[in-house]
């Protein structure tokens, strides 16, 4: 899916040494960033601090996590937020199922082993050090936040749509997105070896406690001017015809600025870039477009809205290559 | 690396003027913003305001404002020159500042006068004159003034050619100042008014809302419903965490010969507020209707489970109205449709009953938002007992004042008997607190 691989060079020197690197360091995995993307790239590792990115569906929030990760060549580990996800799911848990299937097979072993004792008092010494063996690194299963936390030489850390997440998950990630630590009671404090990258996303669903928003930079992703949108579709889809690129651009462009219940964001004009190409189109015409259009619309009323106005939308000439945005 | 000191002061300047936009900053932020210049360094302004973006503006509102704010902010000022400190002798006098025209000079010197006279301390667009006034003078006007004087009257010639160009000079600095200060009032004070305003705003009666300040109300009704339902519209369960429901385990754990492989753990469900809303948009109520058409709007968007009716002489479901249009057009259907008609209140009741009494069950708050002034048609108190009996509960809330209630054809008096809750709502205030108590009510906090 990626457009090109990582160029030799970038591999070598710090693709995060300065914005500039960076810009070009995530084109070269064919992510087209803009220069405040760039920059909170920058920030982000400099002042070793999370960001926060929003945006509306679809405008390229976790592709830019994955971008990142591969462009520094580090393990992304990721976190899905849903209602009622909790720590069990997203730090750890116990192995709750082994360790009673190991108690179960080792019962016989344990009436000669304590047998041997002599009184109650030294068995319970035993059975003292058999307890803490069920509690240690063997019986753990490291979620998503202790596996970043361990990995050595850092990873990227995605924790998408944290807006669907509850409060209190929200509060138990401060600790975490603060110090890179975590306090597991049977174990200790886990520290981060090498702090990862943490990036976190928001689609806007519930606001955000401020004091998550305190911890992390922000950035927030707008939906693309025309230049920016046509680079976007050149890299993501490369066999376009230019003009044609141009032509479609412009129509998204010119969509977005409906009022549609759902605006298409670039995901869909990728989308719509690639079902073209495969149907093998040079330009657009207005049959194409209203069979393809429910590549880009995703609600019936949208598409009839976007129907009646499509002699408008496809006739206005490229007026918008140069002020649209 | 540390950043000269009076870049120091112009970021500090900087964050109080994005206070006072309504981008919050806290003190910790601050320090990032530090961290984050000293990083990037000056020489690039669009680095320079991308870095202070990223770390300052925490959400979409807030980077639209930022925007604006550091647009404003360094319109004149440039970062090298501040980090550089003052490009001109800071000894230079105005009259030698004047006389040799030096612009750049004469800003300098204003923005030092500005800062020792407080100029950045504006509240209130009323301080302008004073503040333009106590800059000109830490500038040094009145020497310059008492020189113009004394060159009028000296003898020497090219002394009133000098006198002639220092007054222009003067003239001319007078209009600096003043755009000088407009600036400042623009960053530092005029959200400080828009807040008083929107304060005001939101505790006085929607009866006495003036034309020009409908659209802040509506702002402030959308605000507050938003934050309504943010609050209370969105968990159905919560985990009981650690508190093991024993009787599914047992149950489980019969496959496994009785041994508990596979655990169940308690989860509680909070129960979703049900809400029928009945809103009287007839004349008597029409300056409140519109708000409360609005407010019923907003709150439509979030809360699940909200069926909203409106009636005049009769009532009519407009949950279809709510959802399909948009806000103006949907108020503007409902007032089309059923408003400004005589009320009754009687008739209402019945309509409310006749379609939809299986909808009000002993889950559902019904409120209530009119007068209570029934033009003396039979206030039907027997519906309205059997509605108080049928659900949860009723709250009505009524824009006049508790004394009016029972005065001439109003029967709030006797309808207040049947209602959990019956008060006096005719500020936004008040119309925030009463729907919040409903909506908490149902959720265990």
């Amino acid at each position: 899916m990626k457009a090109a691989s990582l160029p030799l060079d970038l591999s070598i020197a710090d693709p995060t040494a300065s914005v500039e690197s960076i810009e070009a360091g995530l084109a070269g995995v064919g992510y087209i960033a803009s220069r405040r993307i760039a920059t909170a790239l920058y920030m982000a590792s400099h002042l070793q601090k999370p960001i926060l990115v929003e945006g509306v569906a679809g405008v390229g929030k976790t592709e830019l996590a994955l971008s990142t990760a591969q462009l520094m060549g580090l393990p992304l580990i990721r976190l899905q937020c849903y209602e009622g996800l909790d720590e069990t799911r997203a730090l750890y848990e116990w192995k709750y199922g082994k360790q009673l299937l190991y108690t179960q097979i080792l019962k016989d072993h344990l009436g000669p082993a304590l047998g041997e004792a002599p009184d109650l008092a030294s068995a319970m010494t035993r059975l003292e050090g058999v307890g803490d063996l069920f509690f240690s690194e063997t019986f753990l299963e490291p979620r998503p936040l202790l596996q970043a936390l361990r990995v050595e030489g850092g990873a990227v850390l995605l924790i998408d749509e944290i807006d669907k997440s509850d409060e209190a998950f929200e509060a138990f990630l401060l600790e975490m997105l603060s110090a890179f630590q975590i306090s597991i009671p049977e174990i200790g404090v886990v520290r981060a070896t090498t702090p990862p990258m943490v990036f976190l996303t928001s689609n806007n669903v519930r606001d955000l406690g401020d004091a998550l928003k305190r911890r992390c930079l922000h950035l927030h992703i707008p939906l693309p001017d025309q230049r920016l949108e046509e680079r976007i579709v050149a890299a993501r889809v490369p066999e376009i015809d230019a003009r044609l690129r141009v032509h479609l651009v412009t129509f998204v462009q010119n969509l977005r600025r409906l009022d549609l219940r759902k605006t298409p964001s670039i995901s869909e004009t990728v989308d719509w870039a690639r079902a073209l190409v495969l149907l093998h189109a040079r330009t657009l015409d207005p049959s194409l477009v209203r069979e393809t259009l429910s590549v880009l619309l995703k609600y019936e009323q949208d598409v009839v809205a976007a129907d009646a106005m499509l002699g408008d939308l496809l006739g206005r000439p490229v007026e918008g290559s140069d002020g649209a945005g | 690396m540390a950043p000269a000191e009076p870049a120091h002061r112009v970021l500090e300047d900087f964050i109080r003027a994005l206070r006072a936009s309504e981008v919050r900053v806290s003190p910790a932020e601050a320090i990032d913003a530090h961290r984050a210049l000293a990083d990037v360094g000056f020489a690039d302004r669009t680095l320079v305001k991308d870095a202070l973006a990223v770390t300052l503006a925490k959400d979409a509102e807030e980077v639209t404002r930022f925007d604006a704010c550091f647009e404003t902010f360094f319109a004149r000022r440039e970062f090298t020159g501040c980090a550089d400190g003052a490009s001109a002798a800071p000894s230079a006098s105005l009259e030698e500042i004047i006389v040799a025209g030096d612009r750049s000079a004469l800003a300098e010197a204003m923005e030092t006068a500005a800062g020792r006279a407080g100029a950045a301390l504006i509240q209130l667009s009323t301080q302008r004159g004073l503040l333009t006034r106590r800059v000109l003078d830490e500038m040094g006007l009145r020497g310059l003034e008492a020189r113009i004087a004394s060159l009028r009257e000296s003898e020497e010639p090219g002394d009133s050619a000098l006198a002639e160009s220092l007054t222009r000079g003067r003239a001319d600095l007078f209009v600096q100042a003043k755009a000088f200060i407009e600036r400042q009032a623009k960053l530092y004070a005029s959200e400080t008014g828009r807040r008083l305003r929107d304060q005001i705003l939101a505790t006085q009666a929607f009866t006495s809302v003036a034309d020009e300040d409908v659209r802040s109300m509506e702002a402030l009704v959308r605000r507050m419903a938003k934050r309504l339902a943010q609050r209370y519209a969105r968990r159905r369960h919560r985990a009981k965490v650690g508190k093991l429901d024993v009787r599914h385990t047992i149950r489980r754990s019969l496959a496994h010969d009785g041994v508990p492989f596979d655990l169940a753990w308690k989860r509680e469900t909070i129960e979703r507020p049900q809400i029928v809303v009945v809103c009287d948009v007839s004349r008597s109520v029409a300056a409140a209707a519109q708000f409360l058409l609005l407010f019923l709007y907003s709150l439509k968007e979030v809360v699940e489970r909200l069926d909203a009716f409106a009636f005049s002489d009769r009532l009519v479901c407009v949950d279809d109205l709510l959802d399909d249009e948009t806000v103006d057009d949907a108020i503007i259907l409902i007032l089309e449709r059923i408003g400004f008609r005589p009320t009754d209140y009687g008739r209402a009741l019945e309509d409310l009953f006749a379609p939809h009494g299986a909808r009000l069950d002993r889950h559902t708050t019904v409120i209530i938002l009119g007068d209570g002034r029934s033009n003396h048609a039979e206030p039907r108190l027997d519906l309205m007992r059997r509605l108080s009996d049928q659900t949860r509960s009723i709250i009505w809330l009524n824009p006049e004042p508790v004394t009016y209630w029972g005065q001439g054809d109003s029967k709030m008096d006797a309808y207040a008997r049947f209602c959990r809750v019956a008060k006096t709502c005719n500020t936004l205030k008040s119309l925030e607190r009463i729907i919040e108590d409903v909506l908490r009510t149902y959720l265990p906090r």
